[in-house]
């Protein structure tokens, strides 16, 4: 552990993250905007589509200043960025602030509510499989977790828009567009498919770290003891073996966690929902920088406050590194 | 009863076209006049219904869109400006011509330089104002002006800027003779605006039917009928919502489950399984887009009519409607236009698969046997790289060698499309004939890409083009599509289908060829039955 300036270790480490995710952010942002500008053909000609016509190409590229040097105008939107403005979009002149708010509100939403079911679906059901090691239970939840993350999510979509929304008549079909307010107990029943084939695609990978974390403590000579002195098996795994495999384990629903957010591009296509994947990939296809930059940092924001979370958990569940001496 | 006979006669019931008009019309379609009386009569039971929520699943919108027509370039935007907005012009779902709208009638000078648009009366755009001549100069102002970023800006270059408002008409002078400028001005971009659009192009503020309630680019777009529009018979519904939907698995999804009333874009490969839901209806139309074999016919071989002749003999058009279309298009004729056009010229033949024909001329134009080579991806259009493969079928009947070449998809229409001498295309065609002409048939177009270069031609795309005898004008059109037709370098197998669907519920649907979705205004010529 680096040094904590008299800070307890949560708090040390905290500080030290957010410092550097707030460097991260910005090469991020610096990178995004070089990979933009690499792709082919800018926002005049991308924007106007066949229709282009040199001379309304370049009235475009005139008004926007996209004929000012690239370090320029990384500088002015960036100076923007400081002061809180994200500025409009190019395409639309909408501000990117509250349309940003409303399609990442919808995909937290959505990801939320799949998080809510699939984490402790997945961390139960890894430890029945556990519990039934090498029994039919354990391969059967082997084999339908395998099954699942071997499907495409677009695929696992279609089922369930057409077994459930379709031949059976539960649960809404596309488009699925969230009243308003977004959170509230209304829309969780109008987004459980969406939610539903989310909850499908993580499950198997959490669960199946789930399984891997505890089998490993599983061997070690505590927990023999524990079984030795007649302690029943789910007591053991629930009390000795989960919580010293809870690192692994939070690691792991981070990641998926993140999935969940910046992941969801695909299942957000097929269900037609209005989140933030859309949105983004809408920008990048007519390279509407305000819009594509904003994106990307509220991305990797996500992933960087995700990461720093679960090292956070990971420290309060471990004693040793909670107390150090 | 056949399509077009339906749709005539419901042109009649919402007194678009009178009942002379229609028996003459059906006369021409081979339908006897008592019988046409009759089936007037039963088509105008179907009378409008008032009221309801019309929601459309579309194709074809993005999170990027604006309500200013300018920069409309995809299905969405399209629609939802016909929603709240109109042009001067639209286009006639059945023979493709120039109809009035905002502008009520219109004369030519002789030599077409000269044009007067008579601006109807008693419109006013939805905040209130009256839709006034110096509006609509405004609207062809900002999009043609040197600081336009319209996407009409090309068309309006073939009008110049010279145009302004003479008491209720808007005067356009152009530099030179063009009988085509009613079209032209039919275009989704010319929307006209209070005061040109020059205050805020993207209000949303316009003389249609609806008036915007709620715009959410990608998402959704609400209207709600305004009760003071001028026309009668006219967009039934209280109101229309659009919702995006662009994976084609979730519009089908989308319509068969209910949650929407129509859908546009729907694979040629599902429509057979979709006809099989009970709620369902397919409407397709033939439009004016088009899939070609090209090759130069200044280049060797193709330089050879025989040659050309004998490639075009060999293709089999019904096989190739039949399995790359699955029957949801038309066979072409070798010139690039079809009925969608006004003035098509209907007398000549068509052009029939006939293997002895084409081992005639090939074996005439003495080609040393050598293998003939077409390049081919499904970049050019869905199922290209199948219909080479059908056509190098039929060639082997005849004796023809092709040989062919797939290439990859990305980099298509920069390195093989108007750069190699023979291959699959595909033309999204234009708006009239002159347009399709110009655009890829001048000596000087850029995309002439069967470098057919003919002074000669030339001279007739201009001649026609201020042509304003409709006869003689047709004549002309004629005498073009037979020379692209038996010495041109292109192959016109099929026309391909716009193809919607919407439930059974929903009545009065009005294909046109010109877009689809009824050229963007189902909303207001459908209506909704319980």
């Amino acid at each position: 552990m680096a040094k904590n300036f008299g800070l307890g270790p949560v708090a040390s480490l905290l500080v030290q993250r957010i410092g550097i995710g707030f460097l991260l952010i910005l090469a991020i942002s610096a990178l995004l905007f070089i990979g933009v500008e690499m792709l082919p053909g800018d926002f005049a000609r991308n924007y106007l589509g066949q229709s282009a016509t040199p001379e309304a190409v370049a009235n475009i590229r005139k008004e926007l200043g996209l004929d000012q040097p690239i370090i320029t105008r990384y500088l002015g939107w960036l100076g923007g960025v400081l002061t809180g403005d994200f500025g409009q979009s190019w395409a639309n002149k909408a501000s990117v602030g509250d349309q940003l708010f409303k399609r990442l509100s919808n995909t937290l939403f959505l990801a939320t509510v799949a998080a809510v079911f699939a984490v402790p679906i997945s961390v139960g059901l890894g430890m029945v499989a556990v519990f039934f090691r090498n029994k039919l239970p354990d391969h059967v939840i082997n084999i339908l977790s395998l099954a699942a993350i071997s499907m495409p999510e677009f695929f696992i979509g279609y089922l369930f828009i057409f077994f459930f929304a379709l031949l059976l008549g539960i649960g809404d079909g596309p488009p699925i567009i969230p009243g308003s307010p977004t959170w509230s107990l209304g829309n969780v029943g109008l987004v459980a498919l969406p939610a539903a084939t989310l909850v499908v695609v993580v499950l198997a990978h959490m669960m199946r770290m789930t399984r891997a974390a505890i089998l490993n403590i599983m061997d070690s000579a505590y927990i023999e003891t524990a079984e030795l002195k007649g302690v029943n098996m789910m007591t053991v795994i629930r009390k000795h073996a989960a919580p010293n495999a809870i690192s692994p384990i939070i690691n792991v629903v981070a990641l998926n966690l993140a999935y969940l957010v910046v992941g969801v591009v695909v299942v957000e296509v097929i269900f037609a929902y209005p989140g933030m994947g859309q949105y983004f990939v809408d920008a990048v296809r007519v390279r509407d920088m305000p819009v594509v930059q904003a994106c990307g940092m509220v991305f990797a924001g996500v992933y960087i406050v995700l990461n720093m979370l679960a090292d956070v958990g990971s420290i309060m569940a471990n004693p040793r590194l909670m107390h150090p001496k | 009863m056949s399509k077009e006979l339906e749709h005539l006669s419901l042109m009649v019931v919402r007194g678009q076209l009178n009942r002379r008009d229609f028996i003459g019309r059906a006369a021409a379609l081979g339908l006897a006049a008592p019988l046409a009386t009759q089936l007037l009569s039963s088509t105008a039971k179907a009378n409008p219904v008032k009221g309801g929520h019309f929601i459309m699943g579309l194709n074809g919108g993005e999170s990027t869109n604006s309500l200013d027509p300018g920069v409309a370039a995809t299905t969405v935007p399209q629609v939802v400006n016909f929603t709240w907005g109109e042009g001067l012009v639209i286009t006639d779902p059945v023979d493709g011509s120039a109809q009035p709208w905002l502008a009520e009638s219109w004369e030519a000078s002789a030599d077409a330089k000269k044009w007067s648009f008579k601006i109807r009366k008693g419109v006013t755009f939805s905040d209130g104002k009256a839709l006034t001549a110096e509006d609509c100069a405004a609207t062809l102002k900002r999009h043609s002006d040197e600081n336009s970023q319209s996407g009409a800006l090309g068309i309006l270059k073939a009008i110049g800027q010279n145009f302004r408002a003479d008491g209720d008409n808007l005067v356009i002078e152009l530099e030179a003779g063009n009988a085509d400028l009613p079209y032209l001005l039919s275009d989704y971009h010319l929307i006209m605006q209070p005061n040109g659009g020059f205050d805020d192009p993207a209000s949303g503020i316009g003389t249609g039917a609806y008036t915007v309630e709620t715009n959410e680019p990608g998402v959704r777009h609400l209207l709600k009928r305004r009760d003071d529009h001028w026309m009668s018979d006219w967009a039934y519904f209280d109101s229309v919502e659009v919702l995006v939907i662009n994976d084609g698995t979730a519009r089908t999804a989308a319509l068969t489950g209910g949650k929407v009333h129509a859908i546009n874009r729907v694979d040629p490969k599902t429509v057979g399984l979709m006809k099989r839901a009970p709620n369902v209806k397919i409407n397709n139309v033939s439009g004016r887009g088009h899939y070609v074999f090209i090759n130069h016919v200044n280049t060797a071989p193709f330089d050879n009519v025989d040659l050309g002749l004998a490639l075009k003999y060999a293709v089999n058009r019904e096989e190739l409607v039949d399995k790359i279309l699955r029957g949801y298009g038309s066979v072409g004729n070798d010139f690039p236009i079809n009925a969608a056009y006004a003035l098509f010229p209907d007398s000549i033949p068509q052009r029939e698969f006939d293997t002895d024909k084409a081992a005639f001329h090939y074996k005439k134009s003495g080609h040393d046997g050598t293998p003939i080579l077409l390049r081919t991806s499904d970049a050019a259009f869905g199922g290209a790289e199948d219909a080479a493969v059908l056509y190098q079928q039929t060639c082997a009947k005849a004796g023809i060698p092709l040989e062919i070449s797939r290439e990859p998809a990305d980099g298509y229409w920069t390195n093989v499309w108007n750069a190699k001498p023979f291959c699959v295309s595909y033309w999204g065609g234009r708006p009239t004939q002159d347009q399709m002409y110009t655009v890829a048939y001048h000596s000087g177009a850029d995309w002439n890409d069967t470098r057919w270069l003919r002074p000669d031609f030339d001279k007739l795309i201009i001649e026609a083009r201020a042509e304003l005898d409709q006869e003689r004008r047709k004549q002309i059109y004629t005498d073009m599509a037979l020379q692209v037709r038996d010495e041109g370098g292109v192959i016109v197998p099929m026309f391909n289908d716009f193809i919607d669907a919407s439930t059974t519920k929903l009545e009065g649907i009005l294909v046109d060829p010109s877009q689809p979705m009824s050229n963007g205004l189902i909303q207001c010529r459908s209506w909704l039955t319980a």
